[in-house]
């Protein structure tokens, strides 16, 4: 599989997540400054977590303007796999390549620490290595997860098994303590409405070699590094 | 040309930081203030000299990266 990581000043999440790449599909990601106007020819985009432009205006929207992004929406035009993690999901919405938006967590608080994701859709490229309806945990570390969208937008991610990912409790259920930021109908990470871009709040890229406590976040490099071959 | 742009949070979109105000200045013992939404303002210069040449740039700037449409609303007015 080969893989890009869009690099933008305050992303810190880069270097995770070119590791766990490597680390799941043996090959060095390329890793591509926010001002290139073109991608290396690659399978998976990633864009990863991290402060861009210190979340100035709002979370994601001045990275989802820089040169490099009209070459991600081209990649994603021609199919090409884009994951967007943390501040990649933020950029990834403001960028248009998936709906919605995220908003300040209900608590104000910013939120540190390991949440449980149900896997709603085992049916996706970024999913298949996984349960349909297994738990897993991820880390998550963010200030603005409250994914929002209009009521319209929510029913058709819902009704078009969109809703990859929620926020369930460690026993796998909802309306309990599982949803760390009030995200509407506990979406923790949407796909848009050809499969291809994936954007989540947690991060799987810290859970998947056993030194990192865990290796429950590797389903989703596996099941991309599955759709490429 | 000054001009000034009010973005706000649509009606219907949660505004946690404008209850946690409303909920400090109630600790204040202020009653009566109700319904506080923050928002952002932003003021600015263009170089335009027609007020419509002006409105229409600073219309696609809001739609293009000062506001976002899908939460919120924009105000502009020239000076």
């Amino acid at each position: 599989m080969k893989s890009a990581v869009v690099v933008f000043p305050g992303i810190n999440r880069d270097n995770d997540m070119a590791h766990a790449l490597e680390v799941v599909s043996g090959t060095p990601a390329h890793m591509v400054w926010h001002a290139d106007t073109e991608l290396p020819d690659v399978d998976v985009v990633v864009v990863p977590g991290g402060f861009s432009y210190g979340d100035y205006l709002r979370c994601g929207a001045i990275a989802a303007r820089a040169p490099i992004m009209d070459a991600v929406r081209r990649h994603a035009a021609r199919g090409g796999f884009v994951l967007g993690v943390c501040n990649g999901f933020q950029i990834l919405t403001e960028a248009g390549l998936l709906p919605g938006v995220l908003m300040r967590n209900a608590s104000l608080k910013f939120v540190c620490k390991l949440v449980h994701l149900r896997v709603e859709n085992a049916n996706t490229a970024f999913s298949s290595a996984y349960a349909a309806g297994s738990v897993f945990r991820t880390p998550v570390a963010h200030g603005e997860g409250n994914y929002f969208a209009d009521d319209d937008t929510v029913k058709r991610l819902e009704g078009e098994g969109r809703v990859v990912f929620r926020y369930v409790d460690a026993e796998g259920n909802r309306g309990t303590d599982g949803n760390p930021n009030g995200a509407i109908n506990d979406i923790a990470g949407i796909l848009n409405d050809a499969g291809n871009v994936l954007g989540m709040m947690p991060h799987p890229e810290n859970l998947v070699e056993p030194i990192q406590g865990g290796t429950d976040g590797r389903g989703i490099f596996e099941s991309v590094l599955a759709a490429v071959a | 040309m000054k001009a000034r742009i009010i973005v706000t949070l649509k009606t219907g979109v949660l505004d946690p930081q404008g209850k946690a105000i409303e909920g400090a200045l109630k600790s204040f013992g202020l009653a009566g203030i109700d319904g506080v939404r923050q928002g952002k303002c932003f003021e600015l210069e263009v170089a335009e000299t027609d007020p419509a040449a002006a409105r229409a740039k600073l219309t696609e700037a809001c739609e293009k990266l000062l506001a976002n449409t899908v939460i919120e609303n924009y105000h502009i007015d020239l000076a």
